[in-house]
């Protein structure tokens, strides 16, 4: 599975790429302290040296084959699919990765840059710690440090992945400040970042921050699109007509967007936090509602204030709780090539339940945003059409999420 | 032309170097922001950097953090820093901006220049933004006659401090060690190195800011910096002891810059 086959495909460049500078169309860049500057270059360097290494290449498509257990299926949902108008759904099964999301695809990729480039200590931060897990599990193989930052609400939603971390010999350092989710363990990662940035990499988590995270964590995530548009075809004989993934940052979306970029007649509609419905400005629907500015080094929508203050998101999903998004995803809004759409946390937990009840597969709840938007594209196209829908993550950590919401937890 | 040239050309003749003090907009409160950096002035300061309080404060450690989530929940908003500017400016003080590029970005690039130069501030300092995304703010300082003050660090490249200098204006800010802001024991070994290299590509000014709390610190630094930047040490000052206790570090400082330690550099 080496070369075009193989997950390693991802890294060859294309007319996709960012400007030397990281720009998508106006968006993206470096807004980022000159401390860091030298390091982000470092980074843009080892990248660009490795993309077309083919010993490089080969490492990272038999991890993502021996150890990520890649490729991931494709699974047909049929029973779910008649709460969805009748319309085909095909499930891309990246809950079925190794740590159980597509994180592993980004950090197993990083891992490798960083030890090319010698450094020995990682740090990353987490919103529902499926990234911190599988931070922490990357660097267990390859004997790295790993500290994760993760704020104090998601430290307590999440209590089995800080468990997970810990297990996985990674230290978690729960973040007190602001609104103590995920932008402000983005905040303290940076602030570690720019004091130990000599044998220290940031394992950015998401396709967003100062380039060329956007570039790297898409490319890293490109396997989902790559092997998912193979196996739509080698199931159906042709394109679905919509590829659905949730987007808060937009790593999955972005990955598995990229299979059908070239692909105009396949529509791809990101699915964002609505929270408690956008009206309320209790959600995290950035590209819905959000207006362009500059948060943790890149250019692109944002929830803000009228001076500039950023806004705290409101989400069930803790990996979706966050009021910026990757640069390429705004770029994707503007030219119209992709749509966005928010999503309620009641909706997403209907669908959350039903997936589980009709296919016996429990979705993260940031996935089952991707499924709600799922059941509204099918009711409106009908029964001829085919929703590809990228199942980020299993909903294993979601479990106490889930009986405190649908009354399931014993009574104390 | 710069406005602050004049200031750095002065305390080059008296021997010394600059004392510039930094207190956020807006902290404890927006009248009491202005009397503090008053008092600064009043005492010593021959120029003050007032902050921009921000959510996200990714280069300030917890003192600045701190400070500036008390200023924003106290209902600080971005328009009232002119305000604070012009009370300094009007007392015949000196004053730049020192804030993270969202606000000014959000308030819109230009009516930003246009309402700190009306005030009568003299520039900003960018801690986030690098003179290769400064396109807009190149031009809108160039109208309204502001100065450009851009940071270098200890890992900047010879070429990017080239860069970064020929695009500053006014002073360059050097960042004595790798890290955020916060008052530390000793001043990093890191600085003196920095501003040699700084001094091969420009003859602006130097700033050393990043750690300072002590005239003794500050004495160090004015060994072979232009300027001697201090911040966490003011803010955790006013908190202490208000106006009295910023007035007494002020006069530390201001002794301290005047007593510049002899390095080899």
């Amino acid at each position: 599975m080496v070369g075009s086959e193989g997950g390693s495909a991802g890294l060859l460049p294309t007319s996709h790429d960012p400007d030397a500078k990281g720009h998508f169309g106006p968006w993206g860049g470096r807004f980022m302290p000159e401390a860091l500057i030298a390091a982000l270059d470092e980074l843009s360097a080892a990248y660009e040296k490795a993309r077309v290494d083919p010993e490089f290449l080969n490492e990272f498509d038999r991890l993502l084959r021996d150890y990520a257990g890649r490729p991931s299926l494709l699974t047909e949902a049929p029973r779910f699919a008649k709460h969805a108008g009748g319309a085909r759904i095909l499930l891309k099964r990246e809950d079925l990765n190794h740590t159980g999301s597509h994180k592993i695809n980004n950090v197993l990729g990083q891992a490798l840059l960083t030890k090319r480039m010698g450094k020995r200590r990682v740090i990353a931060e987490t919103g529902a710690g499926q990234h911190g897990v599988a931070t922490a599990t990357a660097c267990a193989l390859m004997g790295l440090d790993c500290v994760v930052y993760m704020g104090e609400v998601d430290t307590e939603r999440q209590a089995l992945n800080v468990a997970r971390m810990k297990l996985l010999g990674a230290e978690v350092v729960p973040v007190k400040t602001g609104s103590r989710t995920l932008k402000d363990a983005i905040n303290e990662a940076l602030r570690d970042w720019v004091a130990n940035v000599d044998d220290t990499h940031y394992l950015l988590g998401t396709a967003a921050g100062a380039h060329p995270f956007p570039m790297l964590v898409r490319d890293f995530h490109r396997v989902i699109g790559i092997e998912a548009r193979r196996q739509v075809l080698e199931l159906i004989g042709r394109l679905p007509d919509v590829v659905a993934a949730c987007v808060g940052g937009g790593s999955n979306a972005i990955g598995i967007f990229h299979g059908f970029i070239d692909d105009p007649e396949v529509r791809l509609v990101g699915l964002e936090p609505g929270g408690d419905g956008v009206s309320t400005g209790r959600h995290g629907a950035t590209l819905t509602a959000g207006s362009p500015g500059m948060l943790h080094g890149a250019y692109s929508y944002l929830l803000q204030d009228d001076d500039g203050q950023i806004a705290e998101a409101h989400s069930i999903s803790a990996g979706l709780d966050y009021p910026g998004v990757g640069p390429e995803h705004s770029w994707l809004k503007d030219t119209g090539r992709a749509e966005y759409r928010p999503i309620t946390d009641a909706e997403a937990m209907e669908a959350f339940s039903l997936l589980s009840r009709t296919e016996g597969i429990i979705p993260a709840i940031e996935s089952a945003h991707a499924l709600a938007g799922a059941i509204k594209l099918g009711k409106e196209l009908g029964e001829e059409a085919v929703i590809l829908v990228n199942l980020s993550g299993r909903g294993d950590k979601d479990v106490d999420t889930a009986a405190k919401y649908f009354n399931l937890a014993p009574q104390e | 032309m710069s406005k602050l040239a004049g200031m750095f050309e002065a305390c080059r003749a008296e021997r010394r170097a600059a004392l510039i003090g930094y207190l956020p907009a807006g902290y404890p409160t927006v009248p009491g922001s202005k009397e503090l950096l008053g008092a600064m002035v009043a005492s010593g300061c021959d120029l003050v950097e007032v902050g921009v309080p921000f959510s996200d404060p990714v280069m300030d450690g917890p003192t600045i953090q701190a400070a500036a989530e008390e200023a924003l929940r106290a209902g600080f908003r971005l328009s009232e820093l002119f305000g604070v500017v012009d009370s300094i400016a009007s007392a015949g003080g000196r004053a730049v901006v020192m804030t993270y590029w969202n606000p000014v970005h959000r308030y819109g690039v230009d009516a930003f220049a246009r309402d700190l130069a009306s005030a009568g501030g003299l520039g900003v300092i960018t801690p986030d933004l690098v003179p290769d995304e400064a396109e807009q703010w190149l031009e809108a300082s160039e109208r309204h006659g502001l100065d450009r003050i851009f940071l270098v660090a200890p890992s900047s490249t010879e070429e990017r401090i080239a860069s970064t200098a020929k695009a500053s204006s006014g002073f360059l800010y050097a960042t004595s060690v790798m890290g955020v802001t916060g008052a530390r024991d000793v001043v990093s070994n890191a600085a003196p190195e920095l501003v040699r290299r700084v001094r091969e590509h420009t003859d602006l000014p130097v700033g050393v800011g990043l750690g300072v709390r002590s005239g003794a610190q500050a004495a160090e630094l004015a060994g072979f910096a232009d300027g001697v930047i201090v911040g966490s040490a003011f803010v955790t000052r006013a908190a202490e002891g208000g106006e009295r206790a910023v007035r007494e570090l002020t006069e530390e400082l201001a002794e301290g810059v005047r007593n510049p330690v002899a390095t080899i550099g």
